[in-house]
């Protein structure tokens, strides 16, 4: 993506985000029984959104490396992992502080929660790996079975308050739960503006690993000379 | 209750976002010590190709 590119997403989020926040602390009434931590709801389930999707994405540019051994398809599934991740960390801090408020404690071995923590912990892995493998080529073959392994958690942690017996929420989002049709609208207008952040990040991102296999190229040339 | 509900609503804005600014920081770090090598690396090798005519 070019850099004009970039900066227009970055405008448009910014300005999404803006408006979001003026509707959601001036025009949005209180949740009954929540009262105005419920506002975190729009940025904790958009974020677990964001980060599932850099997850399946990584997933995918993972499945397409090892079939073509093409390493910008590596570049890809790290840069998607790494943005997911720090999406899947905003929604974890931000449902503690959520659950201190409602659940009077800061975490709770949930199935939600611990398959969730379970999902960041591999991807840290994911990450870890990489550092540990030099050879390029080695290290995408690695990372990409590490990153489709991992993404086996994604279904596992959005089902989790289905198929298990929880404290967390219900599903609003084809679910037994319930949402307001105002809070269900701010929840999409909201995610909007992170896809947006997280998009940019990922292309600054793959750009990087870009640079990063141009240096290890110019480095064999100088050693060759 | 109603102060504190609202004071961790606002923490958990601004955890979110000290969040993601945090990997933006790391990622502008990277971008920075990336251009530099990549610099330095490129003005070696002219320097080599130099020496070697």
């Amino acid at each position: 993506m070019r850099g004009k590119t970039l900066i227009v997403l970055c405008g448009l989020a910014a300005a999404l985000l803006a408006r979001n926040l003026y509707v959601m602390l001036l025009e949005l009434p209180d949740e009954v029984s929540q009262g105005p931590i419920f506002r975190i709801i729009f940025f904790h389930v958009p974020a677990a959104w964001t980060a599932f999707l850099g997850f399946l994405a990584a997933a995918g540019g993972s499945l397409l490396y090892l079939l073509h051994k093409e390493l910008r398809y590596d570049a890809f599934a790290v840069a998607v992992t790494e943005v997911g991740l720090a999406f899947a960390a905003a929604n974890l801090a931000t449902g503690m502080i959520w659950a201190r408020i409602i659940w009077g404690i800061w975490w709770t071995w949930d199935p939600r929660l611990t398959s969730m923590l379970v999902c960041c912990v591999l991807y840290a892995g994911y990450l870890a790996l990489r550092h540990a493998v030099e050879e390029p080529s080695q290290r995408a073959r690695a990372a990409a079975v590490v990153s489709i392994l991992a993404c086996v958690d994604v279904p596992i942690v959005f089902f989790s308050i289905r198929w298990w017996r929880t404290q967390h929420p219900q599903p609003v989002v084809w679910g037994g739960g319930s949402m307001d049709p105002a809070y269900w609208k701010m929840l999409f207008l909201n995610w909007i503006p992170l896809l947006l952040l997280g998009a940019v990040m990922a292309a600054l991102r793959t750009r990087q690993e870009g640079w990063q296999r141009e240096i290890e190229a110019l480095r064999r040339r100088a050693h060759a000379l | 209750m109603d102060a504190r509900n609202f004071t961790y609503m606002f923490y958990g804005f601004l955890a979110a976002w000290l969040i993601l600014a945090a990997y933006v920081a790391a990622l502008a770090g990277r971008e920075r010590r990336i251009r530099r090598q990549l610099d330095a690396l490129k003005r070696l090798l002219e320097d080599k190709e130099k020496e070697r005519r």
